[in-house]
């Protein structure tokens, strides 16, 4: 049976096709706010018996398509626990938000926690700080890395506010490396707290767009003392959730 | 509506704009309300009073006055409302639950201050609401920093009268409360022109009991499963129930019960989540997260807040003879009262925990309005005593506004799910 899961982000669109629990192939798009296309290019190409979404766009696909739902918390605590049946939180940084869910062995969810309306500390955060920067956001973590000034900082999580703050160090003359580190620290603090406040439990999964950034996980690691493991592909952990349950193979 | 446009007019609201609101809330109601299905007939009456509740009601206070009734408004339960019923007076509640008038209310306060508050200040400045504009006099009170500095500011505006409640619960708190019932009832008596008797104020405290506990009987039917009646709707009518005439009311939510007791058992069993909701009140219109619980496979089986179980669930004692024990069993009744606002709180969160546990609830969702601080605070430790019992919370802190019903669609759907 083939089974189709499709995460309608906020900024991306992933959708991932399973036979008899094998990814046969993936789909990644830049989110055009035309939903209603995206979804029928998706269904068209991907043939299917069964598709579930998820995703903060999945009720469109539910009007639209008569297409079944289930939330991103539940898609990516069955997605993580399908790849690694020993995660036991699951930290998630998307376009627009970030979740922490803690699972237990079966991979129930027993506690969550959500930014709220804010999208402070989120994938979109990093992309209007990499673009004041004049970085691409795929090289933001690398340069990142470089820093030799490790003790910058960004003070406001407000991304208005913390957009100034950076165009004020450049017009310092601070490198851009290491604004580029600060501004990292800023959401890895911010992170953290929403961590503790669900409670870190090993062994942790980073998914989601943002864990593609290599500084990210490397103040994480540094900042919690614990391995941080992130998926091959962190960003299609939702869709992949998704394509399970509708399989039904839980 | 026609008819009621003079009337607006003479309590000088904003016609425009009134209708606006008007247009906005009617569409909003057949959203959340009306398209629910197999509702109870019951609840006919207090559609009704909602598609009147700034026509007939209103009209109703404004003939009532012509009578020499005087109207008084108030914004918390801890005001003993038995006071005002004793003199012939009529009490409504002025607390608001929408964002009309927020630019207006945002010129006089702070932008970070709690919705409620701002909503209240925005409708008087907008001239929104007839039930201000109707009131002979405010009471208001000091059961938070923002309410009683805002009140500084509505007393420019309107008669305000505040009286003093206390933050601890040791002796000296109750000689205080008594004072201030007995201040007020002196301010009552003033505006009224009437005097408070040992017959009246049996009588009003008989009265405002009566309504208690019809409300009480209410929530035991919202308890049944199969479920007879939407937590929506077990809402409206407590909400209902601070400006509605308490004869008719108590009589419509006792009917409303007949016919719920006849509808028990009558059904499968529904595979649905019971919520509690826990934390600060929800006023009319803000109906936006009961309407996303329950559209979300879960039903909510009860409120803790003032606009539910705080405000029912302690019954005035009605064996005082004199009129001495009767103010001291209204202090002794008000003084139960279990607001984030005093300290230490236990009471509430031994409270929630015992609420979870006779109501059979799945989950409890933890509700704050955006920066009020009490609740806010609280909800840490209403959090770990839930946990202790393993029962599952989920906190919310939100404002008026529908930008992020989206978010909350997720988080309360994913607790749903996690709750399944």
């Amino acid at each position: 049976m083939k089974t189709l899961g499709i995460d309608i982000g906020s900024r991306t669109v992933k959708a991932v096709l399973l036979k008899d629990k094998k990814v046969l192939s993936s789909f990644t798009t830049l989110n055009t706010y035309d939903f209603a296309n995206i979804i029928k290019r998706i269904l068209d190409e991907l043939e299917c018996d069964k598709v579930l979404a998820t995703g903060y766009g999945r009720y469109l696909a539910k009007r639209d398509f008569d297409i079944d739902v289930v939330t991103e918390i539940k898609a990516f605590a069955v997605g993580v626990h399908h790849l690694e049946p020993r995660a036991r939180t699951i930290l998630d940084i998307g376009g627009q938000d970030t979740k922490v869910i803690s699972l237990n062995e079966r991979g129930d969810v027993i506690k969550f926690e959500m930014n709220d309306k804010c999208a402070a500390g989120t994938g979109r955060f990093l992309e209007i700080m990499a673009q004041a920067m004049g970085y691409k956001i795929e090289e933001l973590g690398a340069e990142a890395l470089k820093a030799q000034k490790k003790d910058l900082q960004i003070s406001s999580m407000c991304t208005v506010f913390a957009e100034s703050e950076v165009i004020s160090l450049m017009a310092r003359g601070e490198k851009k490396e290491n604004i580029a580190h600060a501004v990292h620290k800023a959401i890895v603090t911010r992170v953290i707290s929403m961590l503790k406040r669900v409670g870190i439990r090993e062994y942790l999964v980073f998914s989601g767009g943002v864990a593609k950034n290599p500084c990210i996980r490397s103040l994480l690691e540094k900042e919690l003392e614990i391995s941080v493991h992130i998926p091959y592909d962190p960003q299609l952990i939702g869709a992949y959730g998704a394509a399970v349950l509708a399989g039904g193979i839980l | 509506m026609k008819d009621y446009i003079e009337m607006w007019k003479e309590l000088d609201l904003d016609l425009s704009a009134h209708d606006e609101l008007l247009k906005v809330l009617s569409g909003f109601y057949q959203d959340i309300y009306l398209s629910q299905q197999d509702r109870p007939k019951g609840m006919g009456y207090f559609d009704f009073v909602m598609s009147e509740i700034h026509g007939l009601r209103v009209k109703e206070l404004v003939e009532a006055k012509k009578q020499g009734q005087k109207v008084f408004g108030t914004f918390c339960v801890f005001v003993p409302e038995e006071l005002i019923w004793a003199v012939d007076g009529i009490c409504v509640g002025l607390c608001a639950g929408a964002e009309a008038g927020k630019e207006e209310a945002e010129r006089v306060l702070p932008r970070t201050l709690c919705p409620l508050i701002k909503s209240f200040m925005g409708f008087k400045i907008a001239r929104l609401c007839p039930f201000i504009e109707v009131s002979d006099l405010i009471i208001g009170e000091t059961t938070c920093d923002g309410k009683k500095k805002t009140f500084e500011i509505l007393s420019s505006f309107k008669p305000t009268y505040v009286m003093e409640i206390p933050q601890m619960k040791k002796q000296n708190d109750f000689n205080l409360l008594k004072e201030e019932v007995l201040k007020l009832k002196d301010e009552i008596e003033k505006t009224s022109n009437k005097k408070i008797t040992e017959e009246n104020l049996s009588d009003a405290i008989r009265l405002i009991n009566k309504r208690r506990k019809a409300l009480q009987r209410l929530n035991k039917l919202r308890q049944k499963n199969p479920f007879v009646i939407s937590g929506k709707d077990a809402l409206l009518v407590n909400q209902i129930s601070f400006y509605d005439d308490p004869v008719r009311f108590t009589e419509k939510v006792n009917i409303l019960c007949d016919e719920l007791e006849d509808k028990i058992d009558k059904k499968q069993v529904q595979d649905k989540a019971r919520i509690l909701i826990s934390g600060c009140p929800m006023a009319v219109p803000n109906w936006k997260i009961p309407h996303i619980v329950e559209s979300s496979n879960a039903v909510i089986v009860d409120e803790e807040s003032c606009i539910g179980e705080r405000n029912t669930r302690e019954l005035v004692d009605e064996s005082g003879t004199t009129f001495e024990e009767m103010i001291e069993n209204i202090v002794k009744r008000y003084m139960k009262i279990d607001c984030a606002c005093f300290t230490p709180n236990e009471e509430r969160i031994e409270n929630i925990v015992s609420l979870a546990k006779k109501y059979n609830v799945d989950g409890v969702i933890h509700y704050t309005l955006q920066y009020c601080d009490p609740y806010l605070i609280e909800a840490y430790r209403v959090e770990k005593a839930l946990e202790k019992e393993s029962i599952p919370v989920l906190r919310i802190e939100t404002d008026y506004s529908l930008e992020d019903t989206e978010q909350l669609k997720t988080r309360i759907e994913a607790f749903v799910e996690m709750l399944r």
